[in-house]
């Protein structure tokens, strides 16, 4: 369940000594090509889509796909953070969009 | 961040630490640890070791739709007992523990909540009930909420650092090693008590859905969560208990999620090829809706394995709305169950979802498997406590039991730690334990290309070696085939269970054939070196339970039936002197009077889980 890095989106969270995305992977794949200075995932096949990188990533700059092997190509889930809420929109692979918000912590 | 390679041991520097209290793993357990030990005394030193980031480790990381055990209105701590009890077919079970988990669970539940986790309300502003003892919530920002509770007490947290092995003074454990997963340190970390608190054991078995392409780790638990807890402690010569009952479960094919949210919460049942009602149509003498947990979480690759699948829960009778909220449960939990709907172009309430077996986990936190431990979480080495998934013998803890076992284990430790000074280290133990962590990347660092290597292709083929992913993946599909996995309908014999612990002792034996190329591979190697020391303990185990306990979690072909005569605990620890892997009964002690394998009336049949 592999995340995809918009190459044109991620900026390496620049000044930052590890973009968040790396600082936050549950499985240490996430990291930044230095050559680049953009984020990629280092081992796809490892992923648990946890989708803890697509949250924190300030930019949206990646992008949570299914294996082709388990589903089909097109469907997308884009996670919109609040400080305690969240609005999920996703597209099914006929284009049919839903969108889903909700509270995520208890007013203060 | 660039990592630099070391070339000799002595390029890698050592940082010694002391502290009170050592947590290994800063999951939801050993966050509570934590809180729990600085909230009774402000001054003890609590350090926390932790593989990830504590703002999203462990089994929380993508959030949670439920918490499973919460005593509601008209019932006790000792009517979850009793339900856990039956639902593990009467057990055996540590009914002391249980009890003792169960008096302080709400409370644990409850701070939840005021931290700032949202409980969903009924129309009585009562936690909503999603089933009898479990309530809804919305926790997609959960562990993050429990992370910054933690750090509110300001203990030292060590995030990015894998934990190896237990230091030991005579059979006290004295703290532990590890190694920076970021700066490549070699740390060890002396306190006067250490809490184990690691996840479970994913990834022994192959999971179903794994084509070892993109899809390695689509499973249902933390794939993360590789059993260094355990394999510690077995190293150590702790003492193990129930490691034969295997969590094995229901979970939506071919993407291997959770399926109580489907089936709890939205009252799914279970059909099969020729829309049957499985439970009620093959599983009627067994209880039907109320046979316990393994039968129906077993009754879906029954099925398959007699021809009647593919099976599904039946969504067709949900309204738009209720899809709606399912998804909704999903997002919390395993968000993208929605994106897989998507990606099938799938409406539930038009067609049902499919279900299959999962791989077999052992974790601690959901059956009973785990660390022998004594009413204050003491595991059977002086210093030594467990928490949550890593304490044995008590099934159905869940986020909020695994959540109290930490506050226990907790007050375990001060009381442990009170007039304790630390322990004397033993430098022989620190030097040998060096050079087992970092010989494979000094291998990876100093080995010459032999092979050509196409273009684009895993430059450490060029290696006359064997990577960590090389050993995983033959290690799953022998503990799948041999050991009972979903691919063989979770059954095994002796004849099995013997070769697979032949090809595991191979395995073993090519440990020093393993390399790794940077700090993450080194997590890769020591990952699969953990895995090897826990599957060697569970098919030990599997082979010692000549019975079928537990159909599903435990089956053996050679012995279908339930042998009275092991009514009892299955324990293993290393002799440390010989090396061999010791078994060993311990007696099943009832507490709570009554039949075993019933819950107190009434169960509502809405408390059912699939």
């Amino acid at each position: 369940m592999p995340p995809y890095v918009v190459k044109d989106k991620c900026d390496g969270c620049k000044g930052k000594e590890e973009p968040l995305c790396e600082q936050i992977c549950i499985g240490d794949l996430m990291t930044l090509n230095p050559d680049t200075g953009k984020a990629y995932c280092r081992s796809l096949r490892d992923c648990w889509d946890c989708m803890s990188c697509t949250k924190i990533c300030p930019k949206g700059a990646i992008e949570q796909r299914i294996p082709y092997q388990l589903g089909y190509h097109g469907a997308k889930l884009i996670p919109m953070m609040g400080t305690d809420s969240i609005t999920w929109t996703c597209v099914d692979i006929n284009g049919k969009v839903e969108r889903f918000s909700f509270r995520t912590r208890n007013k203060k | 961040m660039t990592q630099k390679i070391p070339k000799s041991l002595n390029d890698i520097p050592t940082e010694v630490i002391e502290t009170d209290l050592l947590i290994i793993g800063g999951g939801n357990s050993g966050c509570f640890v934590a809180i729990e030990a600085k909230e009774k005394n402000p001054k003890l030193d609590v350090t926390i070791m932790e593989k990830a980031h504590i703002d999203r480790s462990g089994a929380l990381a993508a959030g949670m739709d439920a918490i499973n055990t919460y005593i509601g209105e008209g019932e006790t701590p000792e009517t979850i007992v009793a339900w856990s009890r039956a639902q593990v077919g009467g057990g055996p079970l540590r009914e002391d523990l249980a009890l003792s988990n169960a008096r302080i669970l709400n409370q644990c539940v409850e701070s939840l909540e005021k931290w700032g986790v949202p409980f969903n309300k009924d129309e009585k502003g009562r936690y909503k009930k999603r089933g009898r003892f479990d309530v809804s919530i919305r926790g997609e920002q959960l562990k993050p909420i429990i992370a910054e509770k933690t750090k509110s007490y300001q203990p030292r947290i060590l995030n990015r650092v894998a934990a190896t092995n237990l230091l030991k003074d005579g059979d006290r454990v004295i703290g532990a090693t590890g190694f920076g997963i970021r700066d490549g340190k070699f740390y060890v970390v002396k306190a006067k008590a250490t809490v184990v608190s690691t996840g479970g054991a994913a990834g022994l078995y192959r999971s179903a859905t794994n084509d070892g392409t993109t899809s390695h780790h689509q499973m249902w638990m933390n794939p993360f969560n590789v059993g260094s807890g355990y394999a510690m402690g077995i190293r150590a010569g702790a003492e193990f208990t129930l490691m034969e009952q295997r969590w094995c479960a229901t979970r939506v094919k071919d993407f291997c999620g959770p399926v109580d949210t489907i089936s709890v919460g939205y009252k799914a049942k279970m059909i099969n090829a020729k829309g049957e009602l499985i439970l009620q149509t093959r599983y009627g003498h067994l209880g039907g809706d109320t046979a316990p947990r393994y039968i129906r979480a077993n009754a879906p690759m029954g099925e398959w394995s007699e021809g009647r699948g593919p099976t599904f829960v039946d969504t067709r009778h949900l309204s738009p709305d209720q899809v709606k909220d399912l998804k909704i449960d999903y997002l919390n939990e395993r968000p993208t169950y929605v994106l897989f709907l998507a990606a099938r172009g799938q409406d539930p309430a038009k067609e049902p979802l499919e279900i299959y077996g999962s791989d077999p986990y052992i974790v601690g936190g959901h059956t009973a498997s785990g660390y022998w431990v004594d009413v204050d979480r003491m595991a059977t080495l002086p210093g030594l406590f467990a928490a949550g998934e890593c304490a044995g013998g008590m099934p159905n803890k869940f986020v909020g039991g695994c959540a109290a076992e930490g506050v226990l284990a907790a007050r375990g430790t001060v009381k442990y730690i009170s007039g304790m000074g630390h322990g004397n280290l033993d430098q022989n133990q620190v030097a040998a334990e060096k050079e087992r962590i970092f010989s494979p990347l000094l291998r990876g660092a100093t080995m010459e290309a032999k092979y050509t290597v196409p273009a684009g292709q895993d430059p450490r083929s060029q290696y006359d070696g064997v990577t960590p992913e090389e050993m995983e993946e033959r290690l799953q599909r022998l503990m799948d085939e041999y050991a009972g996995g979903v691919g063989q309908f979770f059954k095994c014999n002796e004849e099995q269970l013997d070769y697979a612990l032949k090809h595991i002792s191979l395995m073993k034996n090519q440990i020093n054939k393993l390399f790794a190329t940077g700090l993450h591979d080194l997590v890769l190697v020591h990952d699969v070196i953990d895995r090897l020391d826990v599957a060697e303990v569970v098919a030990m185990h599997l082979k010692e339970r000549k019975e079928s306990r537990w159909p599903g979690w435990q089956t053996r072909t050679d012995y279908p039936e339930v042998n009275p005569k092991l009514d009892c605990f299955i324990n293993s620890r290393k002799n440390l002197k010989t090396g061999e892997l010791e078994m060993l009964k311990r007696p099943y002690e009832q507490v709570l009077p009554g039949d075993r394998t019933k819950a107190p009336s009434p169960i509502p049949l809405s408390a059912e889980k699939a």
